[in-house]
């Protein structure tokens, strides 16, 4: 604590307050004792209000004044001396400034002018010793401090023979931490104070609580891939097993032969599905009994089926695709489950491909959510109360069904939910039994009933999070900062506030 | 799923009700159709008739028109009955000439008899054709109809093939004759390629065309193409003339069932038909066509109801069926079974599956006994083990600020090469066939084409930036049943003022250091046990001179060392080629070692 400001400290206790600092301090500088105070308010020792005063210095010619008398009276005690005085002789005798005495001295009426252009004393002016010089006396008060009429002050300014100043001015009260003594507020707790316990003696400088902090340097996983992880975890708690669905080309036996999908059927088409040019083709299955039931199923009916009855070509099986959807996967997880067959769940959540022109909800490659549940003798209201369950968990309810087409399920369900924000009812998934014209040629037992159902990962997590653009949601043309910035995904929050 | 569009009005008086939108919206909901659109407001700008837009099941070819979606509807409602088709004797014939097996070799016919048309009727005969020829006759090329007055025709007709020099005659809308080859001539030329254009392809190589004849030569119709404007219907014609040609016979009997089971309503005996003997003894499909017998289908009383989780009794069931337009007798013989007879309009019951699905449409699916019978108790879930994998490169990656992306797995043949400096040595990559744009001509076989593309997207975003991708790639193996398999890669790059190298080696030091691999150093010979280092490698195009090294990676004491991967400064052409102002450092590895 520096000396000047324990000072201060001691004026406070002594006075209790402080009304002028200018006055009780009227040596130091303005500026030192602002910064003094300043100083000690942080602290909380005190606190102080600004009065600002203006008080006004004599300029040279002012001083002049005081210590030797106005020009006015100058003039008169020359005259006085000289009994006479040519008008001309004036400024020579006293200078620039004789003229403004004379000016002053008749107006003061103490001088006269004579027909010679001579200037000599007034009467009122005889005896010089009795003139009061005004002029010496203001200035007198000026320097004294003492209060002035202020058409006085502008005049003398006009005059130049004082210089205003401001004067900065303080009143000081005790603050509410005042004493004697000063300790340093510290900013921050620091691993020295709580090594040495001096944060137990410290003060500390008070937060602002209203301001964010700094924004960490952090990574970030992508809000597609967090929504997929909660979707996993459904399936997860749902007693389900991911699929190695790790597998992009597939054979037209296992992406639509195996599905039940006729060889002339639409999705079939160059407009709809990716062909491969290169490698040329796929092999057959290498279950060959499977394959001919399959060809059978197609061309003439089996297993109860009256069958599409059409010439089935293994060429068409054997053309390369990139698969349309991951059924092509849960096909051959089933006809692997066929060798040993019981009640299976499985999903998986991957990418799938369609050759369609892209627009705002269409992308040539999206992710498609597949579950798979086999079981015995199940019902169609297991499958409704399984899939109300299981969308419950991402925090939809109020389910409808809808009856619809599917190649390979039958019953085939859509799957609706009213959606507050849209005011409607919108299609959030598609289900169904697997036909049995897909499960018994895989030689699965006719009593194990499958159930599939599926949904595009990219659709719910639009609709959920407003993203009106599927190309800003996945591809390359997303924006980092939209990435950065997304919030954990939670299906089942609600963002209906 | 076809979208078919009906007059609004004209829907509803056969319905017998006025329907509001949210009524009409559900009874499609229940019944399995979805009401897409409704006109009204646009329709009364326009001063037209207000229709609704009507999706339909792909294989419901007999919803495909306003008559059939009313008597489906009114079925279901209990507002009518299943209408009995009669078939009259046949008066004709339509002979199959042998030539035709080498293009076209299946025909079927049918005669509407005493038609009566208004304009609605007419337009809806005109547009179900329209529609079974891009549906269930994929464009013409399995199935093509024409429709003919018959009252114009001299009797037997005829089903041939000739050289296309051969046939001559005055196509439908036409006032020139043409032979065949200037027919397709005609048709190929650009302003009819989105018209009849589009069909040519089908019989334009073939040395024979199809052609329907009347008993004096008269050309009818030159199949899949076009009619004869000769025969020519009109709103007035009252018999009328049906001929089916298809290289698939299945469809073909479909699409006479549905032309004669929609519009034989119209006929002065209602519901009747007059069949066509086709002899065709060539290929033993001499008969009488149309075939309107109703198939029978057995199925079991407890399996419906095991599937429905109901105990419905056989008057039940039958009743729901009843509303589908199946109708369901109780065996004599065993009480578990019944008969269920399919009528001619409902081609798409395949195996009783599809029965025990209607009759769970008819007792409502939002109606059924939600089960309880699957717990969830019994099983054990298992992630797939790449899959874990990939979450721990996820997770470590983002735990180092690195920020996940997910780019396309397609991309061009010079994002893939080319532009990243690398020659297609054709042994790796799996090209597309039939791509709408040039944006997809290959499935990438590295990470770096997708990432550079999101670097690019963004180059704006401030620096450094640090994104990184798990994901798949796929390479060719032709001792594969599909002929190429999917590789989880793992990709990361770093984009600043500076290439950053020793930042994304020390990208990939945490990453091996997340899968207990430590950095071995005097290139691996400081340690025989498992660890990785990096070693220049000059056949890495893709980086700068001087500036790439392939990751080697020994998994276990003894182990021969494998190549896993790369790292480099990119080279300035490879970020050059993606537009991206910047240096960077890349590092890509195979995620599968870590399995």
């Amino acid at each position: 604590m520096s000396a000047f400001q324990l000072e201060v400290l001691k004026q406070l206790d002594i006075l209790g307050e402080i009304k002028s600092t200018t006055a009780v301090f009227a040596n130091v500088n303005p500026q030192d004792v602002l910064s003094v105070l300043n100083s000690l308010k942080a602290h909380g020792k005190l606190t102080y209000t600004k009065n600002e005063t203006i008080t006004y210095d004599l300029s040279e010619e002012g001083n002049n004044i005081l210590n030797n008398g106005s020009h006015e009276v100058k003039l008169v005690q020359l005259i006085n001396d000289m009994g006479k005085l040519q008008i001309k002789d004036v400024t020579s005798k006293l200078g620039p400034n004789g003229k403004v005495g004379q000016a002053r001295a008749f107006k003061n009426g103490w001088i006269i002018k004579t027909k010679e252009n001579e200037l000599e004393l007034s009467d009122k002016a005889k005896d010089p010793s009795a003139i009061v010089d005004e002029t010496k006396d203001i200035l007198e008060k000026i320097i004294k401090n003492e209060p002035i009429d202020n058409k006085i002050i502008a005049d003398l300014k006009k005059r130049k023979l004082i210089i205003p100043k401001k004067n900065a001015d303080f009143s000081v009260i005790k603050g509410p931490d005042f004493s004697l003594d000063l300790i340093k507020s510290e900013t921050d707790v620091t691993s020295d104070m709580i090594t040495s316990g001096s944060y137990k003696d410290a003060k500390f400088k008070p937060y602002n609580f209203n301001s964010q902090g700094i924004d960490p340097q952090s990574g970030a996983l992508h809000p597609l891939n967090k929504v997929r992880e909660e979707f996993r975890q459904i399936f997860f708690s749902m007693g389900f097993t991911e699929m190695p669905s790790n597998q992009y080309v597939e054979t037209g036996f296992w992406n639509f032969d195996a599905l039940y999908v006729p060889q002339q059927h639409p999705a079939r088409d160059l407009q709809d599905t990716f062909y491969i040019k290169d490698p040329s083709k796929s092999d057959l299955p290498e279950d060959k009994v499977y394959m001919n039931n399959i060809k059978a199923v197609h061309e003439e009916g089996k297993f109860d089926s009256i069958g599409y009855r059409y010439n089935w070509k293994a060429e068409e099986s054997q053309k390369l695709v990139l698969r349309t959807h991951t059924t092509a996967i849960s096909a051959a997880m089933l006809h692997k489950l066929a060798k040993d067959p019981k009640p299976t769940r499985l999903f998986s959540i991957d990418r799938v491909f369609r050759n369609e022109a892209v627009d705002a909800t269409h992308l040539a490659e999206f992710h498609q959510v597949e579950g798979v549940l086999a079981d015995y003798n199940i019902t169609l209201g297991d499958l409704i109360k399984f899939m109300e369950e299981f969308f419950a968990k991402m925090g939809v309810t109020g389910l409808r069904f809808k009856p619809t087409y599917n190649p390979y399920t039958e019953p085939s369900m859509e799957i609706f939910s009213w959606h507050e924000g849209l005011g409607k009812w919108v299609e959030i998934g598609n289900s169904g039994m697997f036909r049995p014209e897909m499960l018994e040629p895989m030689g699965l037992p006719r009593d194990l009933r499958v159930l599939g159902w599926g949904l595009s990962l990219e659709r719910p997590t639009m609709i959920k999070y407003k993203v009106q653009n599927i190309r800003e949601l996945l591809g390359h043309k997303v924006s980092l900062d939209f990435i950065e910035s997304n919030p954990a995904a939670r299906l089942d929050e609600d963002l209906y506030e | 799923m076809p979208t078919v569009s009906v007059l609004k009005q004209q829907l509803f008086d056969l319905l017998g009700k006025n329907y509001t939108n949210e009524e009409f919206d559900e009874l499609c909901f229940e019944f399995g159709i979805e009401l897409d659109e409704d006109t009204t407001e646009e329709a009364l700008k326009n001063n037209e008739e207000p229709q609704l837009k009507i999706e339909i099941g792909a294989n419901r070819y007999d919803l495909l028109c306003i008559e059939g979606i009313a008597q489906s509807l009114n079925e279901y409602l209990g507002r009518a009955e299943s209408p009995k088709y009669k078939l009259t004797a046949p008066t004709t014939k339509l002979i199959v000439d042998p030539t035709v097996a080498q293009i076209r070799p299946y025909c079927a016919s049918a005669i509407l008899r005493n038609i009566k048309f208004d304009a609605k009727s007419y337009a809806s005969f005109i547009a179900l054709q329209d529609k079974l020829h891009s549906n269930l006759c994929r464009n013409r090329s399995l199935v093509a109809m024409g429709t003919h007055d018959l009252d114009t025709m001299q009797l037997p007709v005829h089903y041939r093939a000739l050289p296309p020099k051969d046939i001559k005659f005055v196509p439908l809308n036409q006032t020139k004759e043409f032979n065949g080859e200037e027919l397709i001539e005609f048709y190929n030329q650009p302003e009819q390629k989105s018209n009849i254009g589009r069909f040519t392809h089908i019989i334009e190589d073939s040395p024979v065309f199809p052609v329907i004849m009347d008993d004096n030569d008269v050309v009818c119709s030159l199949p899949p193409l076009i009619n004869s404007e000769h025969t020519k219907i009109s709103m007035d014609t009252r018999n009328i003339f049906i001929d089916i040609t298809a290289t698939d016979k299945t469809k073909a009997e479909i699409v006479v069932n549905m032309l004669v089971s929609m519009f034989s309503r119209y006929c002065d005996e209602p519901f009747t038909v007059e069949p066509v003997t086709i002899e065709s003894d060539h290929n033993g499909e001499s008969r009488v066509c149309p075939d309107i017998s109703e198939r029978v289908m057995d199925v079991s009383i407890k399996y419906i109801n095991s599937c429905l989780g109901l105990e419905q009794t056989p008057e039940e069931i039958a009743a729901c069926l009843k509303k589908m337009s199946l109708k369901a007798v109780s065996s004599t013989e065993n009480k578990d079974v019944m008969h269920v007879s399919i009528p001619i309009t409902r081609p798409d019951i395949l195996h009783r599956c599809d029965i025990m699905e209607d009759a769970a449409v008819g007792y409502g699916y939002n109606n059924l006994p939600k089960g309880e019978k699957l717990s969830n108790a019994n099983f054990i879930s298992t992630p797939l083990p790449i899959n874990k994998v990939s979450d721990i490169f996820r997770a470590a990656s983002a735990q180092a600020s690195w920020v996940e992306v997910l780019p396309l797995t397609l991309c061009s043949h010079d994002e893939n090469f080319k532009f990243i400096r690398v020659e297609d040595d054709g042994t790796k990559v799996v090209q597309l066939a039939n791509p709408k744009t040039l944006e997809y001509q290959v499935v990438r076989t590295t990470l770096l084409p997708g990432i550079l593309k999101t670097v690019k997207e963004n180059r704006k975003h401030s620096l450094p930036i640090k994104l990184f991708e798990t994901g798949d790639v796929v390479f060719k193996n032709e001792q594969l049943e599909r002929k190429a398999y999917n590789e989880r890669h793992w990709g990361a790059i770093y984009v600043g003022k500076n290439s950053g190298f020793e930042i994304i080696q020390g990208l990939l030091g945490k990453i091996m250091q997340t899968f207990r691999t430590n950095w071995l150093i005097d290139y691996g010979v400081s340690s025989s046990g498992r660890g990785y280092w990096i070693e220049e490698d000059k056949s890495l195009t893709t980086y700068f001179e001087g500036r790439g090294a392939r990751i080697m990676f020994r998994s276990k004491e003894g182990e021969q060392a494998q190549q896993i991967g790369h790292l480099g400064v990119l080279h300035p052409e490879v970020m050059n080629n993606f537009d991206i102002p910047h240096a960077a450092s890349y590092v890509e590895i195979n995620a599968e070692v870590f399995l």
